[in-house]
């Protein structure tokens, strides 16, 4: 159980977070100027990142607040939390320049 | 004693009747058959294959067999970026089980299962299928309309499926508490008596073996970091130990499969989430059947050698670290205590964590992609041990034939477009 | 009482003390501070279990959690399957025997209780050996807050088990002081009986207590047996030590065959003699401590049989002191014996071959093949290993940031360079949150020569020509052996987790500690490759098998889940209310009378609700308050229908959508104010849909101002429903209009109801004339009572949600989760009327449009009516369109969702979705039904009152 810092709450344990899957998917602007290939796009398919991937996340048991992350799929660490309104992930310089974890795979 | 590393001693017969006797003075616990004294040769890639496998799980293996078997089809690699089944194919609960509510999916899991039934003389491999049958429990009255539901289902689908009241439950797994005084009282199940389990490693090395024996290449070690396409039509891979040429490639990457599917450009509706899975130390018999309750989360069956085996929750968030988080394990003994309480004492004796790809509609993906000769087969979430024969066998199909299957056939990738899913939430083993 | 192994003057258990315990049926005494196996050890007795496999007899190979060999069943006082008889403090009352392989669980339910604790430290030191208590000394002097973690119920680590002077002292004095200055620190926290079993991200280490084990029968009830630690360190310093490994050679499973340094302990920390003539097999120098105690403390050593053709000079001198034998550049290849070792065979070994071979008697072998650092957690923690071939070992090849190890967990074996080590481990993690640490001036060892090299050894070679005669144990609780390991590389197999696989070693309780080492070795001789490609298989966790009732802890019973009740929950259980479960929630399901059975008390319920008054409970319906200046445009976007343009004092029903067109959730809209509207959703589904419309807000609409507030359990909401409920109203409420006019369908109104503020809703969810009255949940029951007293005249009836469900099936209101599965959408429903044409757009519209969304033979809602009046058809049972059921697979309609004997039609009837059912209308379909097919007819979905006359009463 990772502790995630809410932007607003500071660090809780996960499970009072709800995951949201990829970050800055809008609700496209007009839904009937897509067709349903690109409609099916929007409803069905999200990023699926592996490594460094902006997210969405809810403190569900905290303050409620929604807010995004970019955190690494492999390691699992959080980068960065940031606001749910922002347009673009903060930049990597703006991360911690290299992942804290390492995945260590003991077999090879 | 040192063995040269890429010498190749004889093959065995395919007809090679192995050892399962147990020894004389054996403990109780020891009833597992011994493996071969041969499994496949460690061969040096060679330049170019008909057709070029992507992941050396049992999906893989068994598409790879049935192309061979079925279909003639014998200069194929299968590639594996690690050690053979050394992905979910080690690490998943054995479950084997057809009673799926649509028909499109009880389509190919019966006919996984029927294979199932066979698989032991077919592959001359000790996989310890057991039909010791399935109990999915029902806790609401919804749950109780939902499982009748699929029951009603299952029988028309010629699939054997009944429900049994609390009193029948009991009987045919005397230590689930059906008392009335728990939190979910257990108000009936639906049963399955073919269902059952198999040992995974055995099932693995069964088709890898007689895929080695077709002569079919098993390259471990061997990642593939690229796809080669030309002009809309794949041909070869770029490996990790070299660039591999290929008529067709198949992708069966399971929780990778978007990693791979992105080498050809193409984004898939996955998304990848560590599954955790536990067992507990060799027990006594207890458990004589496989329970499965969505409502309070447990599936649980007592493998050969004694141990429990269990699975655990789907972690939320994408993770592709085979590893989960503690609270969902400590969630899933509370889970297993308030139906089986006399696994108290039992100890976890060691978790672990797979990748699973889930689908928007808990429903694989299966078949041809919008590149030429390059086919897909992923998705399965939490099911895909007890397709592995089934899909192997619909899936070489596809591949050797370029046409789907018609039993993989209505799980294509445009159903997310028109609108067409196959929507299995209710019937997979975690709420997802 | 004393027992004939008890070696005088030697180990800290408490002999004043006697305790008395079975073992295989047989009676014996221990002390407190012995282990099971120390107390059976110094009975004499050797041989604990038949292996599993090939049911050799087994005894102790160690004397801590790495033992392989010496499983036991604990049946009394509570049968435990599995543990190890090293690990087992022992009790009065003990009753044990030897496992082989299988344990056993109880089939009595387990009375002891199990919690759990969190704690949060700046350090956390596992491990109170010397490097641990180093660290946690020279930490807590630092003013740390730190957390100590031992698993014995003594610290002091590996100083118990040796005869180490520290400062001319015994050691373990000193770490007796250590212990006493630490726990006068008010930030320190020892924990004794304590096992770090887990570590996860962010510095997450789960930790075992055992509490009351070492109680036995006489446990206090009221104390958690065991208590799972949740701790959360800044820094973690691993000192877990380091495990002995044993050298594979024919037969070196039989009873008396020990780890050397095991030996130790048992004669240091228990006062045990193992036995009376040793031969002693090393491969290092870590085995001639043991050797000259043993001999010291009267054992005879008949030889020390040291694979390196050089041993060092004092070691000679001081074993020639005593009389002891040294054979360099020999190996034990073989023994004899049954149930307890004999003779040990030994011959030269030089060059890859053996010489001639030699027997020894003796009734106990120790064996040292070199250690391996216990670095299970920190490769848990995803620390990198190196394999280093010195000592023949992986140890941590660096520290991460918030995790290290010191002592002999990172190769340092020497007590001056563990005590060394632990004082810098604290020093490095304390820098790394930012705090200094002082000098620890730390104690001197007695001085000891520099340790020679050892020679990494895996396995003699066996002189048995044949290799499969020979029986060479790898994992000795998995029977697995060097024989079984080469099969597996002849197999093909080239990675150590197929070896692993293949021949099972290291997936037993042990997780391979005493085997994982040697196997990667024995691998890499075989495939001529360097162990250090070759690698290891992975820790994973538990690094100790855990109880699953420890993992529970408190979440059991009414504790797994909570229960959610609603304030009129007491009078339901006074008036005889059977319950069912939604979601977490318990509802009145129906109120039965006397000898009533479930139908005929749902029938009049129903009667009731149709041809005169009745009352139900609906507090569990989801209410969400929603505010702001925007809230009207939010409910647009989320709800089918327009909400926006709903009038204040009206109420208006509505649907969402997901975003694939699927129906998700129902419910009512009241507009309060110009600001403000309240919403109903159903029972099971208020968490999400909450969450669903804040996830919408928060993340798409930002700049909406809307707040939504979950108000579910502010308010009792009772239904009062039928012909004679404006009566009763009228009686309650003195100051409403009730009047069809004054207050018509689809209308609020504030209202004094029983003297109490509450909102009546003229709404209505079985089509009769029905109000709901919204009072706080504080003044719930004195509306409800009131209600029920004034429509006593009226035989005003309490019904639950099974009556709930016929009356709206009658009138084909749809459950959301159970006429609808997540594929049905609102025009599937027959609600065309409830979706929008006007609004541009809302969540779900855009995928009505989809190729599937179009086609005309969808699944539709519709009724059906049994041709036999009497005939309930099951729920879920499925739809033909043959009166004969043809071979499978038979091709489905579609499926029943409700099904109800009805009171008011006089017949059953059901709700079904059917494949162009709307198009069916007047068919007759079949349901398979027990090998044969029931006809059925499909009608419109509303049987009942379709002119929908009645709502106005």
């Amino acid at each position: 159980m990772q502790l995630i810092a809410c932007p607003w709450c500071g660090e809780r344990e996960e499970n009072e977070f709800h995951y949201g899957g990829q970050a800055h998917v809008a609700y496209p602007q007009d839904p009937y100027a897509l067709d349903d290939e690109q409609w099916a796009e929007y409803v069905f398919f999200r990023d699926n990142t592996k490594g460094p991937f902006a997210e969405r996340w809810v403190h569900a048991a905290g303050c409620r607040r929604w807010f995004n992350a970019l955190r690494d799929t492999v390691t699992h660490e959080f980068l960065a939390v940031y606001d749910v309104r922002a347009k673009h992930p903060p930049t990597t310089s703006a991360a911690p320049a290299a992942p804290r974890r390492k995945d260590q795979e003991a077999s090879r | 004693m040192t063995l040269p590393r890429d010498n190749a001693p004889a093959r065995p017969s395919p007809a090679t009747t192995l050892n399962r006797a147990p020894h004389p003075d054996a403990g109780p616990g020891d009833a597992l058959p011994d493996h071969p004294d041969f499994l496949w040769r460690n061969p040096e890639p060679k330049r170019s294959y008909d057709v070029v496998i992507v992941g050396g799980g049992g999906h893989g293996l068994a598409t790879a067999y049935y192309l061979a078997k079925n279909h003639g089809i014998t200069n194929v690699a299968v590639l594996e970026k690690g050690w053979l089944a050394g992905g979910n194919m080690a690490r998943n609960t054995t479950i084997i089980r057809s009673n799926y509510l649509w028909d499109e999916s009880s389509g190919i899991y019966e006919h996984s299962l029927k294979l199932w039934e066979t698989l032991e003389e077919d592959l001359d491999y000790p996989i310890l299928f057991s039909q010791r049958g399935v109990l999915n429990l029902a806790h609401s009255l919804q749950d109780i309309r939902d499982s009748k539901r699929r029951v009603h289902a299952n029988q028309l689908n010629g699939i054997d499926a009944e429900w049994l009241e609390p009193d029948e439950v009991a009987k045919v797994c005397p230590i689930v508490n059906v008392s009335p005084d728990v939190r979910y009282p257990v108000l009936g199940a639906t049963y399955q008596p073919r269902a059952g389990i198999a040992k995974h490693d055995y099932v693995a090395w069964g088709f890898a073996r007689r895929a080695d024996v077709y002569g079919i290449d098993l390259i471990q070690d061997c990642e593939v970091t690229g796809l080669d396409i030309q002009g809309g039509r794949i041909r070869g891979v770029r490996t990790t130990r070299g660039p591999i040429a290929a008529g067709k490639v198949a992708l069966a990457g399971a929780g990778h499969s978007s990693v791979l599917a992105s080498m050809a450009g193409l984004r898939l509706p996955l998304q990848s989430h560590p599954l955790q899975a536990l067992v507990s130390e060799l027990l006594e018999p207890v458990h004589p059947t496989v329970v499965m309750s969505n409502a309070v989360h447990v599936y649980v069956s007592q493998a050969h050698k004694g141990e429990l085996v269990m699975g655990a929750g789907i972690d939320s968030y994408n993770g592709y670290g085979q590893r989960g988080a503690f609270h969902i394990l400590e969630r899933q003994m509370a889970a297993a205590l308030e139906l089986f309480p006399v696994f108290a004492r039992a100890h976890m004796l060691r978790t672990w964590a797979g990748i699973v790809d889930v689908t928007p509609d808990a429903s694989p993906i299966v078949g041809l992609t919008p590149v030429e000769d390059l086919y897909l087969n992923c998705g399965w979430g939490t099911g895909g041990f007890k397709a592995t024969p089934g899909v192997g066998w619909c899936y070489a199909h596809t591949i050797a034939t370029g046409q789907p299957h018609p039993y993989n056939a209505p799980f294509t990738l445009d159903r997310f477009t028109t609108g067409a899913l196959v929507d299995e939430h209710g019937a997979a083993a975690v709420a997802h | 009482m004393n027992t004939p192994f008890r070696a005088h003057g030697h180990g800290h258990v408490d002999r004043d003390t006697t305790l008395s315990f079975t073992f295989d049926g047989i009676t014996h005494t221990g002390h407190p501070g012995d282990t099971l196996a120390s107390a059976l050890l110094a009975n004499g007795v050797h041989r604990v279990a038949g292996s599993i496999k090939y049911g050799r007899p087994r005894g102790v190979l160690a004397a801590g959690a790495e033992e392989p060999n010496a499983l036991v069943q604990i049946e009394a006082p509570f049968p435990e399957p599995m543990l190890t008889a090293t690990t087992v403090e022992l009790y009065d009352g003990l009753v044990a025997r030897g496992l082989s392989g299988q344990g056993r669980l109880s089939s009595r339910p387990d009375p002891a209780r199990y919690d759990t604790m969190h704690a949060h430290c700046d350090l956390l030191v596992v491990g109170a050996g010397p490097a641990g208590l180093a660290t946690t000394l020279a930490a807590a002097r630092a003013g740390a807050r730190v957390i100590l973690i031992d698993e014995l119920p003594r610290p002091g680590g590996s100083l118990l088990g040796g005869q180490e002077l520290l400062d001319g002292a015994p050691a373990t004095v000193w770490a007796d002081g250590v212990v006493a200055e630490l726990d006068a620190h008010a930030d320190v926290q020892v924990l004794r009986r304590t096992t770090a079993f887990g570590h996860y991200d962010d510095g997450l280490v789960l930790a075992l207590e055992k509490r009351t084990d070492h109680l036995g029968a006489t446990a206090p009830a009221h104390i958690s047996r065991q208590r799972v630690w949740r701790i959360r360190a800044k820094q973690v310093v691993y000192a877990t030590g380091a495990y002995e490994r044993p050298v594979a050679f024919d037969n070196n499973d039989r009873p008396g065959i020990m780890l050397a340094g095991s030996a130790r302990t048992y004669l240091n920390r228990f006062g045990v003699l193992p036995g009376r003539r040793a031969v002693v097999f090393t491969t290092n120098d870590s085995a001639y401590p043991a050797a000259l105690e043993l001999a010291d403390a009267g054992i005879r050593i008949a030889a020390v049989i040291d694979a390196r053709e050089e041993v060092p000079e004092h070691w000679r001198a001081a074993c020639h002191e005593r009389g002891i034998g040294i054979r360099a550049g020999h190996v034990v290849t073989g023994t004899s014996g049954v149930e307890r070792v004999t003779r040990a065979h030994v011959a030269a070994f030089g060059r890859g071959r053996l010489g001639e071979r030699q027997g020894i008697g003796c009734d106990l072998l120790l064996v040292s093949g070199g250690w391996n650092p216990a670095v299970a957690l920190f490769s848990q923690a995803r620390g990198a290993l190196r394999y280093d071939t010195g000592i023949g070992a992986f140890v941590p090849a660096h520290a991460l940031d918030g995790v290290r190890t010191a002592g002999s967990a990172s190769g340092t074996f020497t007590l001056a360079g563990a005590l060394a080590d632990g004082v810098d481990a604290a020093r490095r993690a304390l820098s790394a949150i930012g705090r200094t640490c002082r000098t620890t001036a730390l104690p001197s060892p007695a001085p000891l020569p520099d340790a020679a090299p050892a020679h990494v050894l895996w396995r003699v070679p066996s002189p048995q020509d044949d290799q499969d005669g020979a029986k060479q144990f790898v994992d000795l609780q998995r029977d697995a052996l060097v024989s079984d390991v080469l099969r597996a590389t002849g197999a093909g197999l080239r990675s150590v987790e197929h070896v692993k696989r293949y021949t099972t070693i290291g997936t037993a309780h042990d997780q391979g500690r005493t085997s994982g080492v040697m196997t990667s070795g024995i691998v890499a001789e075989a495939l001529g490759v360097d162990v250090a490609d070759l690698g290891t298989t992975r820790s994973r966790p538990p690094a100790l098998p855990v109880a699953f009732a420890a993992l529970a802890g408190r979440n059991r019973g009414e504790l797994f889940d909570p229960i959610r009740v609603t304030a009129l929950h007491p009078w339901h259980v006074e008036h005889g209310a059977r319950f069912e479960d939604v979601g977490q929630w318990k509802r009145p399901w129906y109120y039965p009378r006397a000898d009533e059975t479930m139908d005929e008390a749902v029938l009049r319920e129903c009667r009731a609700a149709r041809t005169g008054v009745a009352m139900m409970d609906g507090s569990t319906l989801g209410k969400i308050n929603v505010q702001g200046p925007d809230a009207g445009v939010l409910l647009d976007r989320l709800y089918t229908n327009m909400m926006s343009t709903l009038k204040v004092g009206r109420i208006r029903y509505g649907v969402m959508c997901g975003v694939d067109g699927m129906a998700i959730d129902d419910g009512t809209v009241i507009r309060v104010a110009e600001r403000e509207f309240l919403l109903t959703t159903t029972t099971g589904n208020a968490a999400k849909v909450l969450a669903w419309m804040e996830e919408w807000l928060q993340t798409e609409w930002p700049d909406l101002r809307v707040h939504l507030t979950s108000v579910t359990e502010h308010w009792v909401t009772i239904p009062l429903v039928g012909p004679r409920s404006r009566d009763v109203l009228a009686l309650v409420a003195p100051g409403l209009d009730v009047g069809k006019d004054a207050f018509p369908f689809m209308s609020w109104r504030d209202a004094t109801v029983a003297g109490v503020a509450a909102r009546v809703c003229r709404i209505s969810f079985s089509g009769e004339l029905a109000y709901e009255i919204n009072v706080p949940a504080w003044d719930g029951i004195t509306v409800w009572k009131a209600l029920h007293t004034a429509g006593g005249a009226f035989g005003i009836t309490p019904y639950g949600t099974e009556t709930m469900h016929v009356l709206r099936a009658e009138k084909a209101y749809p459950i959301i989760g159970q006429d609808t599965d997540g594929t049905v959408t609102p025009q599937d429903l027959g609600m065309s009327w409830v979706v929008s044409k006007k609004k541009p757009d809302f969540v779900g519209k855009r995928s009505f449009t989809r190729a599937e969304n179009r086609r005309g033979d969808r699944k539709q809602l519709v009724g059906l009516l049994p041709a036999d009046e009497r005939v309930l058809l099951p729920e879920g049972a499925q739809i033909i369109a043959t009166s004969e059921i043809p071979a499978p697979p038979v091709p489905m309609l579609g499926h029943i969702t409700s099904s109800y004997r009805s009171d008011a039609l006089r017949r059953t009837f059901a709700l079904a979705l059917v494949r162009s059912g709307t198009q069916r209308i007047g068919e007759t379909l079949y349901v398979p039904l027990d090998g044969r097919t029931v006809p059925v007819t499909v009608t419109e979905p509303v049987l009942f009152d379709k002119e929908g006359t009645r709502r106005d009463g």
